[in-house]
């Protein structure tokens, strides 16, 4: 056990020393900070008043947006903008004559500018002819209507939740990626790892002292240790990082007593948004599906790793293991369209598939029984595979300037 | 028995339809430096491999110290292995920190013990210095040392000169005779005949998967002399007798007697007819008695 727990020390602190993993580890929350900021930040910069210039028309009175500032000027200046625009201070022209409208600028005119431009327009011709057919624009008002619709799940006790599809799609979603990161990543590393010890001829010295599959589980379990690591770092420098960034650069434009009541009216709405969705229940599954998965797919990546000399021969042998994967990641979309069917089930039973689609199908309700199942299918199939893996990595790290073969694989379980 | 270190019986070993050793059998006696050899190929890897737990053997035992080989055994155990290498991108410190600390030892031990060995093979400098920075041997000097790190009763070098130029050889051959005579038992294996003859005692032959014959160097030796002699004399011709053949070469004649012919007599024969320049017996050389056997097989 002490022996088991000294290799997982040292595959975790050469990883988590080495510059890739911290430059990594500091570089992810800047980009996830960096989606999250720009736009607002971009939004915020943009936000000064375009003005347009609209030849008299007394029949169209544009009015001001939050964008926009409409301003009107006499047909001749507007006759002179539109030959030469250059040197204006008008963001752009708008150029009535008679049912014909354009739109003169020196630039590509934004496509919200133009768009706000038609609807406001369409909305004062609307009324015109509303009023030319005699029927009063207030009538028509009065009869629009506006609802939500609630949806409701009864439960078998029959208690009924508020349900919300959306909610549900983004947390499996969310869920399911995770995962498929996560085993592609770092199934991936425990591979190179293999595939360096092969190759540095380390292994026969390390095997003399500690057993194979010590080995190899020391290995996988220390690589896991990394990505968990690199996971809560991302997590609380994400955090930290936004938190400032949005100090920084929204505190003096947006008052911070309104971002604090949005947050609380965010905080609401997720809160009855994910009303229908058993959260416990989902922290634990993705615990679960997240650890076992990683389990049965990174010894397999062992496995490839023993039996190969170099990482470019690992072509033959990894196509069958990333296939599901990859599978399972494509499926997560009609997953989410349809996931009661019979696509869902069997993807959510199949081992090499479940701890993805299992995920993706949780926030929508999954009958326990099919959950128990999958996870009991799931430990059996990941103790196999690396039982499998075990005995495939002890024959197959000790065969040098060998190409394995499938049969030759087939007879190293046997050995 | 009790004289012998490591006895292995009958053992027999294959993958699939492959035989790698078939009835093999050894005895290392005690304080010993055991020369294992072979063709490649023989089996000579998978015996050490078996001895050293990392295969089992399909048939057959193997008794260490008087008792069947078993998990804590690993401790009195150091194996050099004939592929070998260190984690490249690891510091020469730290990693054999973390090898020592898997052969069993405890941290400080290890640290001490390390320290000992990198001050007396002058490597101490190395030990923040990352493996890829040092040349091949250089590196099989830090696995040298993490071989013997943990003080064990049997040694295994598996080719342990290949890779290092004569400077190192020697001092490794060196620490290696030093070793035995502080009571370490050795098991060599090697292609190199004449570093067989220089440091071993004891040797065991392989070929094809089976133990060929072992025993004391001299022994062996004893077992392949034919009863020849070199004769270098002044004459050109060697007087016709009826005492030994002769096979002439130039001024040098190799004799064979004949059966029942005393030596002292043949001595007397050539004093009495010759000027003797050199008289001497003819001992084979390990690398014609293993070229014989190997060939004869």
């Amino acid at each position: 056990m002490l022996k088991i727990w000294l290799i997982i020390q040292r595959e975790f602190l050469v990883r988590v020393k080495k510059k890739s993993f911290i430059v990594m580890t500091i570089l992810g929350p800047i980009l996830i900070a960096a989606l999250m900021i720009v736009p607002i930040y971009l939004a915020k910069e943009s936000q000064e008043k375009r003005l347009i210039a609209v030849n008299y028309q007394n029949k169209f009175i544009l009015e001001d947006t939050e964008m926009l500032h409409f301003s009107q000027i006499p047909d001749l200046e507007a006759e002179n903008l539109s030959k030469d625009f250059n040197n204006s201070e008008y963001y752009a022209l708008l150029y009535i004559i008679e049912n014909t409208f354009t739109l003169y600028s020196n630039q590509q005119i934004s496509l919200n500018v133009s768009n706000e431009i038609e609807r406001q327009i369409e909305q004062i011709l609307e009324i015109i002819n509303l009023k030319e057919a005699g029927i009063n624009p207030l009538i028509i008002e009065s009869a629009k209507s506006e609802i939500t619709i609630i949806t409701k799940i009864v439960d078998e006790k029959g208690n009924s939740i508020n349900s919300n599809s959306e909610a549900s799609m983004g947390i499996g979603f969310m869920a399911g990626l995770l995962i498929y990161m996560f085993i592609f990543m770092y199934g991936t590393m425990v591979m190179r790892g293999v595939i360096e010890e092969k190759t540095s001829r380390i292994v026969e010295v390390i095997i003399s002292s500690v057993k194979p599959f010590q080995l190899m589980m020391g290995k996988i379990l220390g690589v896991a240790f990394v990505g968990l690591t690199q996971f809560l770092l991302w997590i609380i420098l994400t955090l930290v990082i936004s938190t400032v960034a949005e100090l920084w650069f929204l505190d003096s434009t947006v008052n911070s007593a309104m971002s604090s009541s949005n947050q609380s009216i965010v905080l609401a709405k997720v809160a009855s948004l994910t009303g229908g969705i058993n959260l416990t229940q989902i922290f634990f599954s993705f615990i679960f599906y997240f650890l076992s998965g990683y389990l049965m797919y990174s010894s397999l990546f062992a496995a490839v790793g023993s039996a190969v000399d170099a990482e470019a021969d690992t072509q033959q042998f990894i196509l069958p293991v990333t296939i599901p994967l990859i599978l399972s990641f494509i499926l997560i979309q009609p997953i989410i369209d349809n996931p009661e069917g019979a696509l869902a089930f069997w993807m959510s039973m199949i081992p090499f598939t479940s701890p993805i689609i299992m995920m993706v199908r949780l926030p929508f309700g999954v009958p326990s029984w099919e959950i128990y199942l999958s996870m009991l299918i799931l430990i059996g199939t990941f103790i196999t595979t690396t039982w499998i893996a075990g005995r495939i990595y002890r024959t197959g790290i000790l065969m040098y300037g060998k190409k394995a073969s499938y049969k030759e694989l087939w007879k190293w379980i046997k050995y | 028995m009790v004289n012998n270190l490591l006895i292995v019986k009958n053992v027999d070993k294959r993958y699939g339809d492959y035989t790698a050793l078939s009835e093999v059998n050894i005895s290392v006696p005690k304080g010993s430096i055991y020369g294992l050899l072979g063709p490649n190929g023989a089996g000579k890897t998978t015996l050490m491999r078996i001895i050293n737990q990392i295969t089992a053997p399909d048939s057959g035992e193997v008794i260490f110290d008087g008792v069947k080989l078993q998990k804590d055994h690993i401790s009195y155990i150091g194996y050099m292995p004939e592929e070998r290498g260190l984690y490249k991108k690891m510091k020469v410190g730290e990693q054999a920190l973390y090898l020592a600390q898997l052969k069993g030892m405890p941290y400080k031990e290890a640290i001490e013990k390390l320290k000992f060995w990198f001050k007396k093979l002058d490597i101490l400098s190395w030990w923040n210095k990352k493996v890829e920075e040092l040349s091949k041997g250089m590196a099989q000097k830090i696995q040298f040392v993490v071989t013997v790190i943990h003080d064990p009763k049997l040694l295994i070098f598996d080719e342990p000169f290949s890779g290092f130029d004569p400077i190192n050889a020697s001092i490794i051959r060196k620490e290696i005779l030093e070793l035995r005579d502080s009571g370490k038992t050795i098991i060599f294996s090697t292609h190199r005949m004449e570093s067989v003859e220089e440091i071993c005692d004891h040797i065991g032959l392989i070929n094809k998967s089976k133990t060929i014959f072992e025993g004391p160097i001299e022994e062996i030796k004893k077992q392949f002399t034919n009863n020849t002699f070199d004769l270098e004399v002044k004459e050109k011709d060697l007087k016709q007798n009826n005492l030994f053949e002769s096979v002439d070469y130039n001024k040098h004649h190799q004799i064979k007697l004949k059966e029942n012919v005393d030596l002292k007599e043949v001595l007397h024969f050539i004093n009495k007819n010759h000027e003797v320049i050199s008289f001497k017996k003819n001992i084979p050389s390990m690398e014609e008695i293993f070229i014989k056997v190997v060939e004869d097989a």
